[in-house]
């Protein structure tokens, strides 16, 4: 059984967990080109390494970060939103290749 | 079955021969290198000779010949898709299919068995209905049918009405078959290797040279190799590979599991298939059940097991055949899917001018081997990039036009 470290929650089941995928810098709708916001909706790093991700925990709609290696299957770290938002302003600004 | 299996059936024994020769000394410039010795790039080699009597080919493969997700898959062959672009194009694939054996000389252990599509909602027969239609139309050769005739067609699946999912009907599709994957591999590359194409394996593509928005060559853990055009076929590493080129793809890595049961006598002959219960099932000639489920819950690039996929696949076949409760797992394995949005390939044109790509294989690629590799092949050949493949070009995203194909396996409905 895998687990899921939970900020929130601590250690539990990672199938109460659901991945929602990159931490991307979000263009600002109202200026962004089509290009740009297609290549927002669809296009991903989905890189073989570590890869920083947006997580959320169902049962208490819960969301945080995680750090974890697509070829090892590693939890390597995770940590609630407002840590991203202290590094790097608003989580949506964030730039995902630190 | 190929004549040359009649012929020596009954004219004593055949000599074995050795089908793939050893490879040749890698050459520092090739007219077209493809990326990936898997069955699409081993397709797309041969019918570059064959057809386009492009010999200058060298593919390349960081592991060894058909070694990904060819040998990994569950060997299903199937056009009953539901929207036309998907149709038409594994229908192409179906009429290729048939003549394969013969083709090569060489036994793919093709085998027509038909598929039965599970329906367990009202909204999941509708949908049945809809593909069976958009199939007829297409000359695809697709009919609704209800439970007593699914008993019929496969003894010991339980079609009583008072199960969690109960089979209302089914689509059947009689052109549905299987075939021996390594052996669709092996067939492509004596074929391709046969009118000069070389394979050239434990050779790892490390960087796509390019200047000017063209590819000139590829760095390789062997030297630098220096091509005209080039095509990357590496279904499970597709971004990886694409990223080397400068691009990204709209694609998510992820891993599909499956399992063989030991070997039963023969009971069933269709292939059955469950979209809701994400549970696929057929017996092979030896006897096994192949068992595949829907891809693991989160993307990785590994092709490890979990007990999680093990749990969940078992239940929902027992679900469909009890009496399986007492049949014990023999293998299990892994393969690692491009997953795209709208469940379709990408296939094509890329930012770079002379790069072609042929990914988004998801858990569709091994029924699509023979139309890739010939349709792919054209486009190389001749530049432009046929119509049956447009609807599945990379900037089909930019423009959202995306395909829907959900008539895919990992499709509930």
């Amino acid at each position: 059984m895998k687990i899921m470290p939970c900020p929130l929650n601590g250690p539990r089941n990672i199938s109460e967990f659901v991945c929602q995928g990159e931490v991307e810098i979000e263009p600002d709708p109202a200026t962004a080109s089509d290009r740009d916001w297609a290549d927002h909706l669809f296009m991903l790093d989905n890189e073989a390494g570590v890869v920083r991700e947006w997580w959320y925990h169902v049962p208490t709609s819960y969301w945080f970060i995680a750090e974890r290696n697509t070829v090892t299957d590693e939890i390597v770290r995770t940590y609630p939103t407002e840590e991203l938002i202290e590094r790097g302003g608003h989580p949506a600004d964030f730039e995902s290749k630190s | 079955m190929p004549f040359s299996l009649l012929k020596h059936g009954l004219f004593g024994r055949q000599v074995p021969r050795r089908i793939i020769p050893p490879a040749a000394p890698l050459k520092s410039t090739y007219d077209v290198v493809i990326i990936g010795a898997g069955a699409h790039g081993l397709a797309a080699a041969y019918y570059l000779a064959k057809d386009h009597g492009v010999t200058d080919v060298a593919v390349l493969d960081k592991g060894y010949l058909g070694g990904g997700n060819t040998g990994r898959n569950t060997a299903i062959i199937r056009a009953n898709y539901l929207t036309p672009e998907g149709v038409r194009f594994y229908a192409e694939a179906l009429e290729l299919w048939r003549g394969l054996s013969n083709e090569f000389g060489f036994n793919i252990l093709y085998s027509e068995r038909g598929h039965l599509t599970l329906a367990h909602s009202d909204s999941a027969m509708r949908t049945m209905r809809w593909r069976a239609e958009v199939n007829k139309h297409l000359g695809v050769n697709s009919e609704v049918v209800f439970p007593d005739e699914i008993e019929r067609m496969a003894p010991g699946i339980d079609i009583s009405p008072n199960t969690r999912y109960p089979i209302l009907g089914a689509l059947h599709h009689p052109p549905g078959a299987t075939a021996r994957h390594d052996a669709v591999a092996w067939g492509y590359a004596a074929g391709a290797c046969e009118r000069g194409v070389e394979l050239h394996m434990n050779t790892e593509v490390l960087d796509v040279l390019q200047s000017n928005g063209r590819v000139t060559g590829v760095e390789t853990n062997r030297g630098r190799i220096r091509c005209r055009q080039a095509l990357q076929a590496v279904a499970g590493s597709s971004s990886v590979v694409a990223a080397m080129a400068g691009f990204r793809l709209p694609i998510h890595t992820v891993p599909l599991q499956a399992c063989v049961s030991l070997p039963l006598k023969p009971f069933l002959d269709p292939i059955i298939v469950s979209g809701s219960l994400h549970t696929y099932i057929w017996q092979t000639s030896r006897g096994e059940l192949v068992i595949g489920g829907a891809t693991d819950p989160y993307g990785l690039y590994a092709s490890r097991s979990s007990l999680e996929f093990k749990e969940g696949l078992m239940a929902n076949t027992l679900e469909l055949f009890p009496f399986l409760s007492e049949v014990t797992v023999l293998r299990q394995w892994a393969g690692i899917c491009d997953m795209t949005p709208d469940f379709s390939p990408v296939m094509g044109e890329t930012p770079l001018e002379n790069y072609y790509i042929d990914s988004g294989w998801g858990t569709w690629g091994f029924k699509a081997t023979p139309v890739c590799g010939r349709r792919m092949a054209e486009t190389l050949a001749t530049g432009r990039v046929p119509e049956i493949l447009r609807p599945f070009r990379l900037s089909r995203f930019a423009e959202f036009e995306q395909v829907g194909e959900k008539g895919a396996a990992s499709v509930g409905h």
